[in-house]
């Protein structure tokens, strides 16, 4: 007689993967990629490939030996981490020190850890910052954007930093296009609005993290008497907010959660941009907050229905 | 009011416009004298004995239990040994039809002037809930003292591809009317309300047009959305009340009753014939889909069959729908009183995909209609953690499996929300044992 198989409920599943969700960030990440390469030119493209060649390889590497599947390549994961730790660069930074960069996201950060879902913290985040503090002339030489040679002396942060009394033009727009100096994926704002759009509209992420760090964010620059809109166009605030403060594997997994974690993260990035030593702070506060989300998982946990007091 | 979550599968409601058409008599049927959540039933028939349809074969004064019926009017030719969903071994009773059909003579419409009489009927039909649950009806409408606001009529049918509840709706409108009126009567609800999903327009305006006559009876349509139909959402959707775990409707002045159980009982009031039929869908890799009326222990092979047979080789049959169904390890599995429907996969439907890693997306999270947290529940049984089980108070699980289907590392989550409630069990009873020895 044919067998049939017996499988317990429920018998059909909702037809997203892990690999179409990276793919659908990846998307995302898109329109970000082609702004680098119109701003900066196409030296963008070799930065990008390079970090995410490098991711690719670590993480098969990695899982080779450590005699796991490395099957688990194909999920697209180590795609997106690469591609965000190259938007997290300088045009300019060497192509080895990328791969180098890439392979500590994806070796140290990630695979140590035991691979997708395991991390404590951003690999991304934790990549750039292992680039600034190891090869901190490279990590901050910036272009000025569209004229690829000339060598912009430091980001209006930078300058910032120096000199808090500086008055810079703030035309918004212009700022918001990308027409500053700075790392490769965050000087455009709008494209990174736009995958900001498309990941929320698509159901990929929650608007929580990202909403609830511009609107601290703004604030706290407002109570101090400065213009909040102009700081967060300023650096890697918005690239930080929507593609890093929303990975699903380092960030709270209840909506109240996301909210304190993207509070958090606004808190500590102003306090280092206004009393630290670095003219920028989103991925220290991103990783800070990393660790605290065991935590602030656990005091947002939801009350089960039909638990708790029951009304009279 | 603020909705409770849950998942939207595609509804696949293909048999919706298939009217009901009786299959022809099976030539065996194999009756098991457990169909309900309860004690089995004594076997009250022996091999050789002369059984006409809705002779009563099994019945007993365990309690809960309900009696069962002969689907067919035959022979009976064995009493086997039946394994149920449970792993359960119970009795079942193998009739071979003579192929009449004939009703037995002594069935007569029941005479119903009591609380009490009302519920010895409910008790002698034979009625099981028969929206999958199958927990015996007549225990269920006992309502003692307790105070009923609100009768709740499930007419969700959430689960994708059932259609049998819109076919009761459609075809049996007068008698759920009928069924409700009686059910008012005797457990003195103040009121009725139909809850459908918004997927059912046709049967809301026949509902809603037979409703208008009577005050106390309304119609509700309700977000398509699985799981509304799961007894405590519709509880919330409905009333806004809140069935605490451990508790009953009851506790809260619900009482909810399916839309085709409401409708046979109304038959049973005016005919006397027990539950030996029903409404099935059939739909998946079978000739013609639709909606058919099979007597109860029918197998499925012979479903199939009356079905136009299968058009590919079925590698998945499942009893229920697709969302908490069960697959059946063999086609000669009978049809049970709380089937309601039969669906038979073969290809990229019937398989199963390897787990990955969790990568903490937090859907099952958010999708949890009941807000626990399946991806935490996975990793404490996988660690054997029961402290953390009892926290994570996963015995609150209703296994619906919104989780497991939102999955995107496909984990088999609602299995180990199973695991984890048996551990908890587990653990309960052996703290209790330690307590008293």
């Amino acid at each position: 007689m044919h067998k049939l198989l017996v499988s317990s409920s429920p018998h059909i599943k909702s037809p997203q993967t892990t690999g179409s969700i990276m793919l659908y960030v990846i998307i995302a990440l898109f329109p970000s990629m082609v702004a680098a390469v119109v701003i900066f030119g196409t030296k963008a493209i070799w930065l990008m490939a390079i970090c995410v060649i490098s991711a690719v390889a670590s993480e098969a590497l990695a899982r080779f030996l450590m005699k796991r599947d490395v099957g688990t390549v194909l999920d697209l994961s180590a795609v997106v981490t690469g591609l965000i730790l190259a938007l997290n660069l300088p045009v300019t930074f060497p192509l080895w020190m990328a791969a180098v960069g890439s392979a500590f996201a994806i070796i140290v950060v990630k695979q140590l850890f035991g691979g997708i879902g395991q991390n404590v913290i951003n690999p991304a985040a934790a990549a750039r910052i292992f680039l600034l503090i190891s090869f901190s002339g490279q990590m901050t030489l910036y272009v000025t954007p569209f004229r690829p040679d000339a060598i912009a002396e430091a980001t209006l942060l930078g300058i910032l930093k120096e000199h808090p009394d500086v008055v810079t033009g703030n035309n918004y727009l212009s700022l918001f296009l990308g027409n500053k100096a700075g790392v490769m994926g965050e000087v455009c704002g709008l494209a990174i609005v736009i995958g900001f759009v498309f990941l929320v509209a698509t159901k990929v992420i929650r608007p929580h993290a990202p909403v609830a760090f511009a609107v601290t964010f703004m604030g706290l620059y407002y109570l101090m008497g400065k213009d909040g809109l102009y700081m967060l166009l300023l650096g890697g605030a918005l690239f930080g907010a929507v593609f890093m403060m929303t990975d699903y594997t380092t960030t709270p997994v209840t909506d109240w959660g996301k909210i304190i974690f993207g509070v958090g993260c606004a808190v500590i990035t102003v306090l280092i941009r206004q009393f630290g030593s670095y003219p920028e702070g989103i991925s220290f506060s991103i990783v800070l907050m990393n660790i605290l989300v065991p935590y602030i998982d656990k005091w947002t946990k939801r009350r089960v229905f039909g638990t708790g007091r029951e009304k009279a | 009011m603020f909705g409770m979550p849950g998942v939207h599968p595609r509804g696949s409601k293909n048999t919706q416009g298939c009217a009901t058409q009786r299959i022809p008599s099976p030539k065996t049927v194999e009756i098991p004298l457990s169909m309900h959540i309860g004690k089995p039933c004594e076997c009250l028939v022996r091999p050789g004995d002369v059984v006409k349809k809705g002779t009563c074969i099994g019945g007993g004064d365990a309690y809960p239990s309900v009696p069962v019926h002969s689907s067919v009017s035959g022979t009976v030719k064995q009493i086997a040994d039946y394994t149920t969903a449970s792993g359960a071994v119970v009795q079942s009773v193998v009739i071979e039809s003579d192929g009449q059909d004939q009703w037995d003579e002594a069935i007569v419409p029941p005479a119903v002037d009591s609380r009490e009489g009302f519920l010895k009927a409910v008790r002698d039909s034979g009625l099981v809930g028969l929206g999958g649950a199958g927990f015996p009806t007549w225990v269920k409408l006992d309502v003692k003292d307790k105070p009923v606001d609100y009768l709740l009529i499930n007419f969700a049918e959430c689960e994708p591809y059932i259609t049998s509840d819109f076919r009761t709706a459609v075809e049996d409108t007068e008698l759920v009317f009928e069924g409700i009126q009686a059910v008012m009567k005797y457990t003195g609800a103040k009121q009725c309300i139909i809850g459908v999903e918004s997927n059912k327009p046709e049967a809301v305006k026949l509902l809603r047009e037979r409703a208008d006559s009577l005050p106390d009876v309304s119609v509700k349509v309700l977000k398509a959305k699985y799981p509304q139909g799961a007894e405590k959402v519709l509880i919330h959707s409905l009333t806004g009340r809140t069935v605490h775990v451990g508790k009953l409707p009851l506790d809260v002045g619900c009482l909810v009753l399916n839309i085709t159980s409401c409708a046979f009982l109304a038959a049973y009031l005016k005919t006397g014939r027990p539950l030996v039929e029903r409404r099935l869908t059939v739909d998946g890799c079978v000739a013609k889909p639709g909606n058919y009326l099979v007597p109860i222990g029918t197998s499925i092979a012979d479903v199939l069959e009356a079905a136009g047979g299968c058009t590919q080789q079925p590698e998945k049959v499942i009893m229920g729908g697709p969302m908490m169904g069960l697959a059946v390890p063999t086609c000669q599995t009978p049809v049970l009183k709380n089937n309601n429907a039969i669906l038979a996969f073969s290809g990229k439907m019937s398989r199963q995909r390897e787990e990955s890693a969790c990568i903490r997306c937090a859907r099952c999270i958010t999708h949890c209609p009941y807000s626990l947290a399946p991806a935490a529940i996975d990793r404490a049984v996988r660690a054997g953690n029961v402290q953390a089980l009892l926290e994570l108070n996963v015995s609150a699980c209703m296994e619906c499996g919104c989780c497991s289907y939102i999955c995107p590392a496909k984990r088999h989550l609602v299995e180990r929300n199973r695991l984890g409630k048996q551990m908890v069990r587990d653990y309960l009873k052996k703290e209790e044992e330690m307590k008293h020895a």
